[in-house]
């Protein structure tokens, strides 16, 4: 089986100052693969690569058998790639049902859009109950799911989740970690970016460890949970 | 004070008038945070656009057949410039410092003036424009609505309803929203926003040739400085009300309107001001008004909540 998300050898820089220095790996489908490390390791500007609103210094980037360096942004998504960007990015001033059509911009059926907003907010019952609020008037958790929903409703074959745990409440953080559980029972595929490495760890097929932009240590998720370089270096053990 | 009523009717007309240009400043700094300064000049294009039809049709063509005309001909050279300005001014300088583009847009803006200058017919001085005939309409005993009053006042109401419509209900509409709140967002969404901000500068465009036209009427002639004065009063006006805030550019232009025509009417009655009244110190109040109210309410009537683009 080919997997669903090669990347190899990418390298991206922000001016002359790179962020990422030639980073190798593969998401195959239905797995979750996490990159976890600290601020500054390069996650968020390679989840930013691969939806294309950063451009890479080089290497390539497959996606579902397709290369997909030098493909416009507002492409990616419809080859099957969903991003909730770090910050969640709600559209503050629309309101929550809003939020969740603009997920399924390039879609035309009407009818199928119509259900997948239902079932996110079957995912997220308070999303349903505030449908016509505008979104910034939501709590940072209410946000993350309406971001989580949002790119779900492009129906994706790879959803990157970047941080969703950032600024939650410990109850919220389960709860947004228990639905991600729950997208992969359901068959979705998932990339995701978290700092919250014993969360991200525990629910991930596979992790990488990224440190200054290189990835620095690969594994399945139990074996990284029980590394002992992981645990004192990012799980707070001594 | 028996002078209000026809006060309010041309404050009214003339606010009008402005609101049309100032949804092109508002639009395009909903969208990319620019100041157009060039788009006074899109207004005059337009004006030069709209004449030139005028001047190709028959002689004899009477004015109400010829301004459907003359306004898609005039739309047509405001949003050609307008687009052209985006596509090879401004977006090459899309994430250069922001004096890069407000320094290209002054210098458009006076390129833009020299061409008409130049290569117009007879641009060097004014060209007559045509006006329509006829006494002005009697509404009330001592209240006279104007012909050219009555062309801007069912115009702007009518591509307000339109944009407004569009913006709120339309596919399209919500991508430019989206993209006016977080443009790198939407182009996850799978927004082509390059689309959308030239979609911006077009919808400016057009809503600056109504106005061309409204302006021509008026005064019965344009010249290509006309966009300087005009660009200026509605980009006040576009700042009095809330810029970014397609609404609050019409409110803008009518406040600003209503306070032009009453500052002119009644300012010489306030006794030891009677110099200081008249149609000669208009822009000085108009501006007054800005200066007031950036140092009051800075973000204008119907600001735009500015900490949400954070």
């Amino acid at each position: 089986m080919t997997a669903l998300l090669e990347v190899d050898n990418l390298r991206v820089a922000y001016g002359k100052i790179e962020a990422v220095k030639g980073i190798s790996f593969t998401v195959e489908t239905g797995q979750i693969v996490t990159l976890i490390g600290t601020n500054g390791a390069g996650k968020t500007t390679t989840l930013r690569t691969l939806s294309g609103l950063l451009k890479p210094l080089s290497g390539t980037i497959r996606f579902d058998g397709r290369p997909l360096t030098g493909v416009p942004a507002h492409r990616i998504v419809a080859l099957g790639l969903a991003h909730s960007p770090e910050g969640r990015h709600i559209f503050p001033r629309l309101t929550i049902t809003e939020n969740l059509q603009l997920g399924a911009f390039l879609r035309k059926d009407a009818e199928g859009i119509a259900k997948d907003v239902r079932r996110v907010y079957d995912l997220f019952p308070i999303l349903g109950e505030r449908a016509r609020q505008a979104a910034g008037t939501l709590s940072g958790g209410e946000q993350q799911m309406l971001a989580m929903g949002r790119a779900l409703m492009s129906r994706p074959k790879l959803l990157m989740l970047d941080e969703p745990s950032m600024g939650l409440s410990p109850i919220m953080m389960q709860r947004i970690m228990a639905t991600i559980t729950e997208l992969k029972a359901s068959g979705t595929t998932i990339l995701l970016v978290e700092q919250n490495a014993q969360a991200a760890l525990s629910l991930a097929d596979r992790g990488h460890v990224m440190e200054i932009g290189k990835i620095v240590l690969s594994g399945t998720g139990a074996d990284l949970l029980h590394d002992e370089s992981v645990r004192k270096a990012y799980l707070g053990e001594d | 004070m028996h002078q209000l009523p026809q006060t309010l009717v041309n404050g009214l007309a003339l606010g009008a008038l402005y609101g049309l240009i100032a949804i092109g400043y508002t639009m395009v700094y909903g969208i990319v945070q620019l100041i157009n300064f060039a788009h006074g000049e899109i207004v005059m294009i337009g004006a030069f656009g709209a004449l030139t039809i005028h001047l190709w049709l028959p002689g004899d063509t009477p004015l109400p057949a010829a301004l459907p005309l003359m306004l898609i001909g005039g739309a047509v050279a405001s949003v050609a410039v307008a687009t052209a300005a985006e596509r090879f001014a401004y977006r090459p300088l899309r994430t250069a410092p922001r004096l890069a583009p407000l320094i290209t847009a002054i210098g458009l803006s006076i390129a833009l003036q020299q061409i008409v200058w130049a290569f117009y017919p007879d641009a060097k001085k004014s060209r007559g424009f045509p006006q329509f005939q006829g006494d002005a309409f009697e509404l009330a005993g001592n209240l006279h609505l104007q012909r050219d009053d009555l062309f801007v006042l069912a115009a702007a109401p009518l591509c307000m309803l339109a944009l407004g419509l569009f913006v709120a209900r339309s596919r399209t509409g919500r991508a430019m929203q989206a993209t006016a709140q977080d443009p790198d967002t939407a182009k996850l969404m799978g927004i082509n926003t390059d689309r959308i901000i030239v979609l911006a500068f077009a919808i400016g465009g057009a809503f600056a040739a109504v106005a061309a036209v409204a302006q021509g009427l008026r005064a019965g002639q344009i010249n290509f400085e006309m966009g300087f004065i005009l660009g200026l009063k509605a980009f006040t006006a576009a700042v009095l009300g809330g810029i970014g805030n397609i609404y609050g550019a019409m409110l803008g232009g009518v406040v600003l309107g209503i306070a032009e025509a009453a500052a002119s009417t009644y300012i010489q009655h306030i006794p030891g001001m009677q110099q200081l009244g008249g149609g000669g110190w208009k822009d000085v109040w108009a501006f007054a008004l800005l200066i007031l109210v950036l140092l009051i309410r800075p973000q204008g009537l119907l600001g735009e909540r500015v900490a949400d683009r954070a």
